[in-house]
C-alpha cells in the first residue's frame, strides 16, 4: 500500500517520536537540540538538581548570554554595565550551571556568543529535519531551516536537561502560501508583518505553519529566519520552511554541521524533507506576495500592521481603542507624521548581517536626525565582526547612530537599553505590546531599511524614499497590502 | 509539584481586554530572577503601580481581596506573547488558580497546567454571563470537567486529559516522563542518527 502523503511537519515529527501519543497521555518527543538562556533556565537547573539528576545530553543542550547582558563594554574599572546586581547575579547562575553540568556555554569571552536564535544557524548547530528547543518563544525562527522548533517553558526545560525528551501532542498543521513576486524594496519583515496582519494575532494558534510559495521560495535564509522568528506573534508554535539548495549551501562549512561526503548525504536527505505532492493541511491561507508594501505596526499587538502611509483603521473594538490611545495614533490618520524619538536595529528578528546592509545602505551619506537616538544592535559576535570587515559600523556611526556589542537589547529592554516613557521607537524586533520596550514605550515594528529610513527622516518612513534602485512609489490602496484569502 | 487541582468556588476578576500578554501580566524588566517565588507583587505590575512604585488607586488589582478571588475571568487570546513560565508563577503567587477565557494562548496553557494554574475555555455566552455578573460566586470542578454558578445549567469544559490527571492527582509530569528512560535510551541506540558534532 502507497504511503499517505505527509507535510515537511508530519516528517519531522515522524522521525522524533519516541513514544506515540494516545487519549489518555501525550506522546514523548526526542529533542535534538536544547538552547538555553540565562532568563529562562536558572529555575530549571534547580528543579533538575533538587532531585540529584544532571543535565542528560550536555552534548545536545548550547547556551549563550545574551538577555540580561549590557551592550556596552566593560569600563576602566574592568566591570561590565550590568542593569543590576539581579542581572549580572542571573548570567553567573548561568556560567555556573553549565561549568556544573558540563554544558556548552558561548560566555563573555566566546567569539560565537550572540542572541540564541541567531548564534544556532550560524554555528550549524540548527539543521534540517531536527527538532530544536529553547525556553523562548522565537525558537521558531530554526524552523527556517526545516527544522521543528519551538519555544518551551521553563519546567519543560528541566524536562528536557534531566531526559532530552518532551511530552507533547501534536499541532495541527497550516500551510501559508506566498505567491508572487515581491516588489522592489519589499523584504522578509515586510511579509512578516503582512502575514501576521492576514491571520490575527490568535489566528496561528495550535498550529505549526509552513511557509511555501514562490515569495518564500525566493527570501534568503536570513529572511525565512525574520518571517519564521515571528510565526508566535500569530500564536503559531512553530514554522516552517522547506530545505532546499538555499539552505544547503548556507549550512555547508559550518562548525557544527559534518563535511564532505557525510555532508553530501544529510544535504540529500534533507532535500526529502519537503512536503509530499497532496499532502494535507488542517488550514490553509494563501496571499498575494505582490501586492506587500513597506510594512509597519499602529497597535500594541503584532498583527496592527498595515502598509507605511496607508491611515490607521478605525477601531473595532475597546482593545483597538485602547491600543490607539496608548500609541497616540488617531484613526483615519497615517503614522508617519509623528517625531519618531528612538530607532532600534537589532534583535533575533533583524539582527543579522543583511538586515544591517539594509540600514546601513540607507545611511550611508546621511545623518541620524539631530535629537533622535539611534541603536544598532549586532545579533552575535560573527554579525558584528562580518560588519565590521564591511566598515558597517563607521556607516552607523558617522551617520549618528551607536553601534553595541550583541544582545537582546531593546527588544526586551532588559538590560538597561530602553525606549523612555512616552517616547515612540521604530523598532526592527518582534513586539509592540504595552511596555515592551520599556515602561511606557510605544513601538512601531518595521523593517531594518525602514527603521533606518524613519531615523534619517525623523517620522516613520518608506524606506524606498531613499534607495536608489527602487521603484518609484505607486499610489496604492491599504487594502491592496494584505489580500489575503482563506483557501 | 503543584498541589492537586480538585473543586474550587470563588469570587472572580474580571479582566475583559483582549491580548493581555505575558508582559502585561509580568514585564521583562522582572526576569532577571533566578527563583520562581515572590512574583505576585509583580503580577500586572505596572498596571497597579505608578513610576515611583506608589500603588494605583484606581487599579482594579489593588483593591480586592486576592484570596477571594481566585478566578481571573480574562478576555480573548489570554496569556499571548513569550514563554515565560513567570507568567503563571506570578498569577499563582499573587492569588489565581484558574483563568476563564474564550481563547487562551498555547504555550501559556502548557505552562500553567504544569504549575497548578488551571486554564478553562469557555464559549462567548457563558464568558459574558461571567463578565456581567463579576460577584456571582463560580465553581470549577475539574474532576466532573464543569462550572457551575447560580441557577445556570452546568458548562462542560476539557482539559487535556493527561494534564488533568496530573493535576487531579497533584503527580509531576517530570517523574512520569523519566519513567520512559529505557524507551528514550532504545531510541537513541537504535532509531536516532548521532549528536550535533
Ligand atoms: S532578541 Fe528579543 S525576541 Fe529575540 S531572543 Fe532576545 S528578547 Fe527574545
Amino acid at each position: 500500500m502507497r504511503e499517505p502523503p505527509r507535510t515537511l511537519f508530519d516528517k519531522v515529527w515522524d522521525r522524533h517520536v519516541v513514544v506515540a501519543e494516545t487519549e489518555a497521555t501525550p506522546g514523548v518527543l526526542y529533542v535534538d537540540l536544547h538552547l538555553v538562556h540565562e532568563v529562562t533556565s536558572p529555575q530549571a537547573f534547580s528543579d533538575i538538581e533538587a532531585r540529584g539528576l544532571k543535565v542528560r545530553r550536555p552534548d545536545r543542550t548550547f547556551a549563550t548570554l545574551d538577555h540580561s547582558t549590557p551592550t556596552l563594554p566593560a569600563g576602566p574599572n574592568g566591570l561590565k554595565p550590568y542593569v543590576t546586581a539581579e542581572a549580572e547575579a542571573q548570567v553567573h547562575r548561568l556560567e555556573q550551571n553549565c561549568a556544573r553540568h558540563g554544558v556548552n556555554l558561548a560566555g563573555w569571552d566566546s567569539a560565537d556568543r550572540g542572541v540564541v536564535h541567531v548564534m544556532g544557524p550560524e554555528l550549524g548547530l540548527t539543521q534540517p529535519g531536527m527538532t530544536v528547543v529553547c525556553g523562548d518563544s522565537h525558537t521558531a525562527t530554526h524552523g527556517a531551516f526545516g527544522a521543528l522548533a519551538f519555544g518551551i517553558g521553563t519546567s519543560e526545560v528541566a524536562h528536557v536537561l534531566a531526559t532530552q525528551c518532551l511530552l507533547q501532542r501534536k499541532s495541527r498543521a497550516m500551510r501559508v502560501m506566498v505567491d508572487g513576486r515581491l516588489a522592489p524594496g519589499v523584504v522578509g519583515k515586510d511579509v512578516a508583518l503582512a502575514v501576521i496582519a492576514a491571520l490575527g494575532f490568535g489566528g496561528g494558534t495550535g498550529f505549526v505553519i509552513e511557509y511555501a510559495g514562490e515569495v518564500v521560495r525566493g527570501l534568503d535564509m536570513e529572511g525565512r529566519m525574520t518571517l519564521c522568528n515571528m510565526s508566535i506573534e500569530a500564536g503559531a508554535r512553530a514554522g516552517m520552511v522547506a530545505p532546499d539548495e538555499k539552505t544547503v549551501e548556507w549550512l555547508r562549512g559550518r562548525r557544527h554541521v559534518a563535511s564532505g561526503e557525510a555532508f553530501e548525504q544529510q544535504a540529500a536527505d534533507w532535500l526529502t524533507l519537503a512536503s509530499d505532492p497532496g499532502a494535507v493541511f488542517d488550514s490553509e491561507v494563501v496571499l498575494d506576495g505582490s501586492a506587500i508594501r513597506p510594512m509597519a505596526t499602529w497597535g500594541t499587538t503584532p498583527d496592527a500592521g498595515s502598509p507605511i502611509g496607508s491611515p490607521v483603521p478605525a477601531p473595532r473594538s475597546d482593545s483597538d481603542r485602547k491600543a490607539l490611545a496608548y500609541m497616540g495614533f488617531t484613526a483615519g490618520e497615517t503614522t508617519t507624521t509623528q517625531a519618531v524619538d528612538v530607532v532600534f536595529v537589532g534583535s533575533c528578528t533583524n539582527g543579522r548581517l543583511p538586515d544591517l546592509r539594509a540600514a546601513a545602505e540607507v545611511l550611508r551619506g546621511r545623518k541620524v536626525k539631530p535629537g533622535l537616538r539611534m541603536l544598532v544592535v549586532p545579533g552575535s559576535e560573527a554579525v558584528r565582526r562580518d560588519a565590521e570587515a564591511e566598515g558597517l559600523h563607521h556607516v552607523f556611526t558617522e551617520a549618528g547612530a551607536e553601534w553595541r556589542i550583541p544582545g537582546c537589547s531593546m527588544c526586551i529592554a532588559m538590560n538597561g537599553d530602553f525606549v523612555g516613557p512616552g517616547q515612540l521607537a521604530v523598532s526592527t524586533s518582534n513586539r509592540n505590546f504595552e511596555g515592551r520596550q520599556g515602561k511606557g514605550a510605544r513601538t512601531v515594528l518595521a523593517s531594518p531599511a525602514t527603521a533606518a529610513a524613519s531615523a534619517v527622516a525623523g517620522v516613520l518612513t518608506d524606506p524606498r524614499v531613499y534607495l536608489r534602485e527602487a521603484a518609484p512609489l505607486e499610489q496604492e490602496s491599504a487594502t491592496q497590502a494584505t489580500g489575503v484569502e482563506n483557501a | 509539584m503543584p498541589d492537586p487541582f480538585k473543586v474550587l468556588t470563588s469570587g472572580t476578576l474580571v479582566l475583559s481586554q483582549t491580548n493581555i500578554d505575558t508582559d502585561q501580566i509580568i514585564p521583562a524588566r522582572f526576569l532577571t530572577t533566578t527563583s520562581r517565588d515572590g512574583l505576585g507583587a509583580l503580577a500586572f505590575h505596572d498596571w497597579r503601580y505608578e513610576s515611583d512604585g506608589s500603588p494605583k488607586p484606581e487599579a482594579v488589582l489593588n483593591r480586592i481581596e486576592p484570596t477571594q478571588h481566585r478566578i481571573l475571568v480574562a478576555g480573548p487570546n489570554f496569556g499571548c506573547g513569550s514563554s515565560r513560565e513567570h507568567a503563571p508563577w506570578a498569577l499563582l503567587d499573587y492569588g489565581f488558580r484558574a483563568v476563564i477565557a474564550t481563547e487562551i494562548a498555547d504555550i501559556f496553557t502548557s505552562n500553567a497546567l504544569k504549575n497548578g494554574l488551571l486554564p478553562v475555555v469557555v464559549d462567548q455566552a457563558t464568558w459574558d454571563d461571567l463578565a456581567n455578573n463579576p460577584d456571582q460566586p463560580v465553581t470549577i470542578d475539574l474532576e466532573a470537567g464543569e462550572l457551575r454558578r447560580g441557577n445556570h445549567a452546568a458548562v462542560s469544559f476539557t482539559v487535556e486529559p493527561f494534564a488533568r490527571q496530573c493535576l487531579l492527582d497533584g503527580v509531576d509530569t517530570l517523574g512520569w516522563l523519566q519513567s520512559h528512560m529505557p524507551a528514550i535510551e532504545a531510541f537513541e541506540r537504535n532509531a536516532h542518527p548521532e549528536p550535533v558534532a
